[in-house]
């Protein structure tokens, strides 16, 4: 009887241990190796403690295999993956495509309606939100104010291009290794034709007409890249041309680089001590513009979204809620100060007294809410997209033509030839994808 | 009779080996050094080969970061169990083909090499869905025989080389001796072609070892070897060169020594026919 009794417990209790493993739901998140999501892997035990019925497993990839995997499995409906870490340049197109679950039903202590305006419209197709925003990030120029109070210069905090050339001529210092201005120059859609994009609408000039036609061939083109190629070849580190965003990251981080344009969110390490002997002496001013309305300012966000094959989306959104939420972002600040907060997603952050003390908070928050992702250029577009073209071509296309920029840049070709050779190239792309009818 | 070399001429020979030696090491032994550096001075300007501040800080992180042992635990089964599997296939076709050719075993011989000459990603849609259908999506076993079928033409090559370097007198013997098939490959050819399995084994070992496509392509969570872990230590924005060394010296540190220890067979492997 003993007996008895005592196995019907035990098989009572691997039952409930059973079920409790049965109840448990796993889920695999598809991620880039950065600092914000390390952090946010090192603060699970949070998650964990509101949701033990949720395990998360890890896929941390290099950026474009991550693009490659998630894109094999989505269209294939794999279902490998139930949270996705992508850009503002996937969301509108796999959204369209049917590929992403829609957001439109979180819970209410979500807030959708704290998420910056402009992050959120780039993360939203056709009323549908499609990721949720882990940080966001504008462009903006940093600069070294001591150097320009040895120059005599000032630098405005809404600067126009003229003010650009004459700061990087008179912070030059070549003899002593000092760059007047570093900017992206390693090719890639990623690298330098996302800086070139924005330069392009500041100029009045863009990818494409209302009919789709290229307009490498118009004078506005011609202008940026003059410009472009001459700044660099005059005030810019050898090299340039093989120069990405860490390049020139870990040229201002030694103070090589008087100033440079590139993204808001590595401000965090120019202002670091640890990792700049210049911290204390780093300014900020807005992206340039040229007096025609659109500053050269870019938005970008690394979101969560969740593929349409998961099999596990309610789950997946519990994560996403956690990870985005504004009580995620009040965590970090708790454990490893504001300055660590994922920028650039929500507005509660910005009006925040302790993060808005912050040197560079009100210059990201200006950036961010001065790129307008529906309405990138002077001239009228058929697409959206501040430093990128919403189209699947753009990726492909774009690094092309990066190449060929890039190539101008290195002095293996004129800046005449480059954008002839741009133009035909986008001219047959566009043809051959059915865009030019 | 061997002829005699003057001291300059080996002086100079050896100043030329070990030159080239060097410069085919030198982008490993920098990734060493590398990974002991601070990610500031990974990346100083202009690069040096040696630093001030030396740190072990990168392997403590990513130890920490990562799940190693697990990763490298995958990185043995399948390498060790592509290779396995691939010989159990590979024995008898290189028998067949080197003791009793038919009219068109050189053709297929070079069909099979010719599968290797395509690129991998020409087949990766198709693949992927066949490893769907099939449930062998990040498992170990479908990258066993993932690997095993990347690898096969190498493996029969290799041995099929090797084979043809028994004398077939050997072989009718045990024939005649009323040998059965199986017993005349298990008991007469195997122990011959030891050497050359070994170093056959060895040399597939560290192909499947070093695999990064289809083993970061076809895994997520529970089958990714130390290719996807070094893979996982790249970043898009910020510093990351120090970490990723460290990650890749301890990835390819378990295959380096293996190597080390049996270079003998491995270069008698490569070399084995190129003289004859």
């Amino acid at each position: 009887m003993t007996v008895s009794i005592r196995a019907l417990l035990g098989a009572c209790a691997v039952g409930a241990i059973c079920t409790a493993a049965a109840a448990e739901t796993t889920i695999t998140v598809a991620t880039v190796n950065n600092g914000d999501m390390v952090r946010m892997q090192g603060l699970m035990d949070d998650f964990y403690a509101k949701h033990p019925d949720i395990k998360v497993e890890w896929v941390t990839l290099e950026e474009n295999v991550l693009r490659q995997n998630v894109t094999t499995d989505i269209a294939t409906g794999g279902g490998q993956y139930d949270v996705i870490t992508i850009g503002t340049y996937e969301v509108p197109i796999w959204g369209k495509q049917g590929w992403l679950e829609s957001l439109n039903d979180m819970p209410a202590d979500f807030d959708v309606d704290d998420l910056l305006p402009p992050i959120r419209g780039g993360l939203t197709v056709d009323g549908n939100l499609y990721a949720s925003p882990f940080y966001g990030e504008s462009s903006f120029v940093n600069y070294r104010k001591d150097l320009a109070e040895k120059a005599g210069i000032t630098i405005p905090d809404a600067p126009t291009w003229d003010d650009i050339k004459a700061a990087a001529a008179a912070m030059t210092d070549q003899a002593n290794g000092i760059y007047g201005i570093c900017l992206r120059g390693k090719a890639g859609w990623g690298e330098n034709m996302a800086f070139l994009t924005t330069m392009a609408n500041s100029y009045g000039a863009r990818w494409f007409d209302e009919n789709w036609v290229p307009q490498f061939d118009q004078p506005e083109w011609k202008a940026v890249m003059t410009d472009y190629v001459e700044m660099l070849t005059k005030y810019g580190p050898p090299g340039a041309s093989n120069n990405g965003y860490n390049e020139n990251l870990t040229l201002s981080l030694q103070g090589k680089c008087a100033m440079r344009m590139d993204a808001t969110v590595s401000a965090g390490a120019l202002t670091d001590p640890k990792q700049s002997e210049f911290a204390d002496k780093v300014g900020f001013a807005l992206a340039p513009d040229a007096g025609l309305g659109k500053r050269a300012n870019w938005l970008w966000a690394w979101s969560l979204a969740i593929p349409a094959s998961s099999d596990a989306k309610d789950a997946a959104k519990t994560f996403i809620n956690w990870a985005t939420n504004k009580d995620y972002i009040a965590l970090v600040a708790s454990k490893e100060g504001w300055g660590a907060a994922p920028p650039g997603t929500r507005t509660s952050l910005y009006s925040n007294p302790d993060y808005a003390a912050l040197p560079f908070a009100k210059m990201t928050i200006d950036s961010i809410n001065a790129a307008d992702p529906t309405n990138p250029t002077v001239k009228p577009v058929p697409y959206t997209g501040v430093q990128f073209v919403a189209i699947p071509e753009f990726a492909g296309l774009a690094t092309s033509v990066g190449e060929i920029f890039s190539a101008a840049l290195a002095g293996q070709k004129s800046v005449d030839d480059a954008l002839a050779e741009a133009q035909a190239l986008a001219l047959d792309e566009m043809t051959a994808s059915g865009y030019i009818k | 009779m061997a002829r005699a070399v003057s001291p300059r001429r080996k002086f100079l020979t050896t100043l030329a080996a070990w030159s080239v030696a060097l410069i085919i090491f030198f982008p490993v032994l920098w990734m060493i050094l590398t990974s002991f550096k601070t990610e500031v001075s990974a990346v100083a300007s202009p690069p040096q080969l040696f630093t001030a501040d030396w740190t072990l800080e990168n392997y403590a992180e990513v130890w920490a970061r990562s799940d190693y042992p697990r990763f490298f635990w995958n990185s043995v089964v399948i390498s060790v169990g592509s290779t396995l599997l691939g010989l159990v296939i590979a024995i008898p076709s290189a028998w067949a083909m080197a003791f009793v050719p038919g009219k068109r075993t050189k053709d297929l011989l070079m069909w099979m090499l010719s599968t290797k000459m395509m690129p991998a990603v020409a087949v990766m849609i198709p693949l992927y869905l066949i490893f769907l259908w099939t449930g062998l999506i990040d498992t170990k076993i479908g990258l066993v025989i993932a690997l095993m079928l990347m690898n096969l033409p190498i493996i029969i090559w290799m041995l099929y080389t090797y084979f043809k370097e028994i004398p077939g007198e050997i072989l009718e013997a045990a024939r005649m001796d009323g040998a059965s098939l199986w017993n005349e490959i298990l008991y007469v050819l195997t122990p011959m072609a030891i050497p050359g399995i070994a170093s056959t084994m060895l040399l597939n070992i560290i192909l499947a070892w070093n695999e990064a496509f289809w083993t970061i392509v076809l895994t997520t969570t529970k089958a990714a070897p130390l290719s996807a872990f070094i893979a996982s230590f790249s970043a898009p924005q910020g510093l990351f060169y120090a970490k990723l060394s460290a990650a890749s010296a301890m990835a390819i540190m378990p295959i380096l020594i293996l190597g080390w220890f049996s270079q003998k067979q491995l270069v008698r492997g490569l070399t084995f026919g190129a003289v004859k």
